[in-house]
């Protein structure tokens, strides 16, 4: 009972710190529309051409812009030293972990995901494409937060930790990538999309039973300093 | 036979014990590994019969392969290392982890270019998605991870122990992109040799690449044998064994 209180109040305490601060919460997702639009300008506006690589404009945008915020996950809490302090806490650091995930992805997958079809628009992604690119945004960018906390324990006391979590988080993202943007195009072309969403489903269940035991691990070496 | 076992184990984990026996290990498995090359590469190279469809560029496999093998075994070995490091804290166990990095990378770096080089004759291009192709690389960036953590944490238990994460992550991530690399994109041929299979080449074909894989095998362990005891030797560096070992090398 008090383990489930604690966390409730981690999980009420940064909440509220998100709303209070909401410009940083903006950033990923102002990140996400620029990097969009850039490819217009820099490839051609020509909806046709726009229209066949928006689902991989779109998810790579997400995928970057997901990454781009993964500073945000433990970082603030190491500086001020109450990460320590809650690790210090009796609740596992496993659930920790997890809500802290969680709270991650409410602040930077989920708003990505609304967003995204915005950006399907304004890059002519054709009609059939905009449901699996909710749905694989759905289902793809938890994983992508659960993977990304393992890279934000690791790197949280460092000082070059921005240039680090980049090369250790990117190649794990693949498999959601190749799938997640296949979906979308297999959506454009009229062919069935679940087998994509399956196979991201059944990476997000691996992912929510393995990745939290990497980053509590990863969390507790990074504090024991 | 488990007592046996235990007291190996024990043995590995003293890096004074494990610096002596890789001494008188490593210049067997140099000669072996060099004969076997030898053998291997002087075989497969100008005896062993032209492919009827690909010619002489074919021969190329006698290093390729050896080396793709190997950068992926090596990365389950860097795994396994760091597992062991991080469940029973073995020292040495981590000193390996970190020696096998780089060399599984150069591995990686040896398979891709030899890879392109077989590919410009053959498919006429340097390079394409294919998916063994993507999977090598997505390989090489997981070593250069694994390598960038080592470089950026200062305290070397926590770069250990932060590398072996890392390291297990990743073993936990190859098949699966592996796999879904290969839904997405086949042009390769498939596997040269499998396990379970009659191999498909001619055995004189095949014989020779058996051998320089056993060849580079052996020669793998001779490189991370050396670089690990260079590693003993920096860490143990104030130790009392280290200090004399240094000094009556200097008297020679």
């Amino acid at each position: 009972m008090a383990q489930t209180f604690s966390l409730m109040a981690i999980f009420k305490r940064d909440l509220l710190i998100a709303f209070r601060n909401r410009g940083e919460l903006l950033n990923p997702l102002m990140f996400f529309l620029m990097v969009a639009s850039l490819f217009p300008l820099a490839v051609t506006p020509d909806p046709k051409f726009l229209g066949l690589i928006a689902p991989g404009i779109i998810w790579v945008g997400a995928l970057l812009a997901t990454l781009l915020s993964l500073d945000l996950m433990f970082k603030s809490d190491f500086e001020d030293g109450s990460l320590e302090q809650m690790l210090l806490q009796p609740q596992p650091t496993l659930l920790f972990v997890m809500v802290k995930t969680l709270l991650h992805w409410l602040m930077a997958g989920l708003p990505l995901t609304l967003m995204a079809p915005v950006l399907g628009v304004m890059l002519a992604l054709p009609e059939g494409g905009y449901w699996p690119l909710v749905f694989s945004l759905l289902l793809g960018t938890p994983t992508l937060s659960l993977l990304g906390a393992i890279g934000a324990a690791l790197t949280v006391g460092l000082k070059k930790g921005g240039m680090l979590m980049p090369l250790l988080i990117l190649p794990l993202y693949i498999p959601v990538l190749i799938f997640a943007a296949s979906s979308v195009q297999a959506g454009v072309d009229g062919n069935s999309y679940t087998g994509h969403l399956a196979f991201l489903g059944a990476y997000l269940a691996l992912m929510l039973v393995l990745a939290p035991v990497a980053s509590a691990a990863s969390l507790k070496i990074s504090i024991a300093r | 036979m488990w007592s046996a076992l235990k007291r190996l184990y024990h043995q590995l984990g003293s890096p004074k014990w494990f610096y002596e026996i890789t001494s008188r290990w490593s210049p067997w498995f140099l000669w072996i590994g060099s004969t076997l090359m030898i053998i291997g590469v002087v075989w497969g190279l100008a005896f062993a019969p032209a492919d009827y469809l690909q010619g002489n560029s074919f021969r190329i496999i006698y290093v390729h392969v050896p080396a793709a093998l190997l950068s992926q075994s090596a990365y389950i070995m860097m795994a396994v290392a760091g597992l062991v490091g991080l469940v029973w804290n073995m020292k040495m166990s981590f000193v390996v982890g970190k020696t096998i990095a780089p060399i599984g990378a150069s591995l990686a770096i040896i398979a891709l270019v030899t890879g392109a080089i077989w590919g410009k004759p053959t498919w006429g291009t340097w390079w394409v998605w294919d998916a063994r192709l993507t999977s090598m690389l997505i390989l090489l960036f997981l070593y250069m991870g694994v390598m960038a953590i080592y470089n950026a944490i200062e305290s070397e238990e926590m770069a250990n122990k932060a590398a072996a994460v890392l390291a297990l992550v990743g073993s936990i991530n190859i098949p699966i992109i592996k796999y879904s690399v290969e839904w997405w994109n086949t042009l390769h041929q498939p596997a040269t040799i499998t396990l379970t299979k009659k191999p498909t080449m001619a055995p004189e074909m095949f014989i020779p690449l058996v051998l320089t894989i056993i060849g580079l095998y052996c020669w793998f362990a001779v490189w991370v044998f050396a670089r690990t005891r260079n590693e003993i030797l920096w860490r143990e560096r104030r130790t009392k064994w280290v200090k004399s070992l240094l000094n009556t090398g200097a008297n020679h």
